[in-house]
């Protein structure tokens, strides 16, 4: 077993940080974070720009095949993509695009439709929110009951979407339907794809609870979706989204991110004093720090061998490795967020101001952890997965 | 990068494994554990054989010249089978402390014999005040003529009572310096420390031993920077025993929680369950996982002194919950002297105190942190 990198690796992973570390020079200062793509009109145009450089140097298509504007690009250079991303904290990557609808597609869609859907996602042209959940549903992605029902070259689709990120600002959605009016459960569901503006879609903002327009509800009155824009076949929807759920969790990317915060962290405690003290002498913030960083380096190098294990085609152990490091990166993301608002004291509660130690960066986090460990199978459906497929613990019905 | 163990280092870990689970089940244990000399002295020279002492030590003395990689799959396999030995001691400290200090007809005689399994030694480093600092070296050692007197008390020596030497920490005129003793020298007396590890924890009493000038390990004065040199990599050792302790702990679990039925169903079907052992599984392998990343520095020649202390800060902490909820999913029978899951729960407080507590490391990680770390500026 070897971790270290190789020169081809080493010098790829250069080429990444050479690229972001100068095109972070021009970020607003509201980037960093997922939510940061949204925070303002401004955050999203340069989340857009810098997507259409990294479509123009094909880095957002690197893991695809060959034949769809890829290069086959091994997971663990995917990761080292994903890591220095993560410690710029940039934006430019669709997460619902690149890494969920195309590796759909890819996986279940005719050769009409690859060829159709992906170049503009590759180039960065366009971006995707995804219509998952619904009103009640919660974390039960199978109870869905928004229905398409065929007509002619067409399904006529009904229902409601909710915590849909990003839809305000998004070209496209994606969606798990109810094609089968008998059906129950996960049996009967369809995947499809549309434009966001089509007539009969009405996107509503939801605040979240740092008052930021981050995730939205969405109605579908007899939208008229055409049928071209299934993918895969009718009533399959529900392996084609399972298989969804797992591309590229390794998870680095909560990670990598949290040690340009705990820098960030290190850096304020070394320049604010207390008691005629820097608060980086106080050893119950040394003791913070410290666990924090063990913390960090622990989640990365777990992600880097469930990388491993998925470029190895080990699939029920990538699938438990994805989940544990779901479950251990935003739990220890919340925990960093705790802690830098605790060491600020008093000023750990501000949210953005000029008072607010690290621009209120942290109290953002702070409140955004728990939509973290909700979103993308909240932590106990991720404990489940862990139970039943990596340790095979019965599961009752 | 290749995250996949070389075909060398599978079938090593399948021969160890294979080796203990014969050798020594659980049941064994127990009894060793019980036993005066608290390990098995017919093994010792099997597994000298089979060449594990000197695995991972350069040829020249001796050794196979090995990754340290091996060293650390023997650990973490050691660790699994809860097997007692004088390994971690004799080999890993005393053996890293020669080869990092001793002189070079020192490294050829002492590790020869190591090796070869004709001796076992031990570390006499800490003392009353129990620091890992080198202001807890208060134990003297004073010229009389062409001989050396050591008066003092050494506290948790490991294995003093089987060992045929001792490698003794002690201040001498030109500072903390380094002396090998006969285990059995006349004034020293060596009584067991009751420890919950059992691990032959020993209290050495020196008086009066007076021992040639010429017995200094290396270099006089130099005595703590060899321990320096030794203590990270013994530190990534024992953590690695850790690491195979929760996998045990955890594989013991598993299949409990699957048989024990409650309200006429496995345990391990009810949900508070299932997320208290996918928490065990999660701490498990991110130190797995972290473990192996570290034994790659050691054997590409990085530094990695801020990682061991990242580590075995870990593995005190994942140590301690996986094993706390092993004992408490195994309900009353988990809190029976009988019950192969206490081993672990036992073993993971030992181990937590042993190359630097919890509190230790983090301080070293907090001091790294502060003064600046290259990716994190």
């Amino acid at each position: 077993m070897d971790f270290k990198l190789t020169e081809e690796q080493r010098a790829l992973k250069l080429a990444f940080e050479d690229f972001f570390r100068e095109e972070m020079k021009q970020a607003p200062e509201t980037t960093g974070g997922l939510e940061a793509l949204l925070a303002s009109e401004e955050s999203w145009k340069f989340h857009r720009t810098l997507g259409k450089k990294l479509g123009e140097k094909g880095w957002l298509s690197r893991p695809w095949p060959k034949a769809y504007g890829g290069c086959d690009a091994p997971i663990v250079e995917q990761q080292l993509f994903n890591e220095v991303r993560a410690k710029y904290r940039a934006p430019g990557v669709d997460p619902w695009g690149v890494e969920m609808f195309a590796p759909t597609v890819l996986i279940g869609g005719t050769e009409e439709q690859k060829k159709r859907i992906l170049p503009p996602i590759a180039k960065g042209e366009v971006h995707y929110c995804q219509g998952w959940s619904e009103p009640n549903a919660g974390s039960d992605l199978a109870s869905v009951r928004a229905t398409a029902f065929k007509a002619g070259d067409y399904y006529i689709v009904n229902g409601q979407k909710i915590w849909t990120t990003g839809a305000h600002f998004a070209d496209h959605i994606f969606l798990l339907l109810r094609t089968d009016s008998s059906s129950r459960r996960n049996a009967g569901l369809s995947v499809f794809y549309c434009q966001k503006d089509l007539p009969g879609i009405e996107v509503r903002p939801i605040q979240y609870m740092n008052g930021k327009h981050v995730y939205n509800e969405i109605f579908f009155t007899d939208v008229k979706i055409p049928e071209a824009n299934r993918i895969g076949q009718e009533g399959e929807g529900w392996g084609l989204t399972r298989e969804t759920m797992n591309f590229e969790r390794s998870g680095i990317g909560y990670f990598a991110g949290a040690k340009t915060v705990l820098a960030e962290l290190v850096r304020y405690v070394k320049n604010t004093e207390r008691d005629g003290k820097a608060l980086s002498e106080n050893p119950l913030v040394r003791q913070r720090l410290a666990k924090l960083y063990r913390d960090i380096e622990l989640g990365i190098a777990l992600s880097y061998m469930g990388a491993w294990t998925q470029h190895k085609g080990n699939a029920m152990r990538a699938v438990t490795m994805a989940s544990m490091a779901k479950v251990y990166g935003t739990e220890l993301n919340q925990r960093l967020a705790t802690a830098a608002t605790e060491a600020m004291g008093l000023y750990g509660q501000l949210e953005q101001s000029d008072w607010a130690p690290m621009g209120g960066s942290m109290i953002d986090a702070f409140q955004m952890a728990i939509g973290m460990n909700i979103a993308a199978g909240s932590s106990e459906i991720q404990r489940n997965l862990i139970a039943w497929v990596g340790l095979m613990l019965p599961r009752t019905k | 990068m290749d995250l996949d163990f070389t075909t060398e280092q599978n079938t090593f870990r399948e021969s160890v494994s294979r080796f203990l689970t014969n050798e020594c089940p659980f049941d064994k244990v127990r009894q060793l554990e019980e036993s005066a000399q608290g390990y098995a002295p017919d093994l010792w020279p099997k597994m000298a054989d089979l060449g594990w002492f000197g695995m991972s030590f350069p040829e020249a003395y001796g050794g196979f010249g090995g990754e340290f990689m091996f060293t650390v799959i023997l650990q973490e396999e050691i660790g699994r089978a809860c097997f007692p030995s004088p390994f971690f001691s004799t080999v890993i400290q005393c053996g890293l402390t020669i080869l990092a200090g001793g002189t070079e007809e020192q490294k050829k005689d002492l590790l020869g014999k190591i090796f070869d399994g004709s001796l076992i030694m031990a570390l006499a480093q800490y003392e009353e005040e129990a620091s890992y600092l080198p202001t807890g070296i208060r134990m003297r050692a004073v010229a009389q003529g062409d001989r050396v007197v050591l008066n003092g008390t050494k506290m948790f020596v490991m294995d003093a009572n089987i060992a045929h030497k001792l490698i003794v920490v002690a201040r001498a005129d030109p500072g903390i310096t380094l002396f090998l003793v006969e285990a059995k020298a006349p004034g020293i007396t060596c009584s067991k420390m009751p420890t919950i590890g059992m691990d032959n924890c020993c209290r050495v009493i020196f008086e009066d031993v007076r021992i040639s000038q010429k017995e200094v390990l290396g270099q006089p004065g130099k005595g703590w920077e060899v321990l320096e040199k030794m203590a990270p990599k013994a530190t990534v050792a024992k953590a690695a025993e850790m690491v195979g302790g929760c996998k045990g702990a955890i594989d013991l679990t598993v299949r409990y929680a699957k048989e024990r039925e409650q309200y006429g169903k496995p345990i391990g079907s009810y949900q508070a369950i299932q997320h208290f052992m996918a928490n065990m599984a999660l701490a498990y392998e991110t130190g797995w996982s972290y473990l192996y990343k570290v034994a790659s520095m050691i054997d590409a020649d990085e530094d990695f002194s801020v990682e061991a202390s990242v580590l075995k800060s870990a593995m005190d902490e994942n140590a301690k919950f996986i094993s706390e909820r092993a004992c408490h999913i195994h309900g009353g029978i988990g809190t029976a002297r009988e019950a192969d899951i206490g081993l672990f729960f036992r073993r993971a407080k030992a181990f937590s105190t042993l190359m630097g507590d919890t509190d230790y490391h983090d301080n070293k990680v907090a001091e790294a942190l502060l003064k600046g770390l290259p990716d994190l500026t």
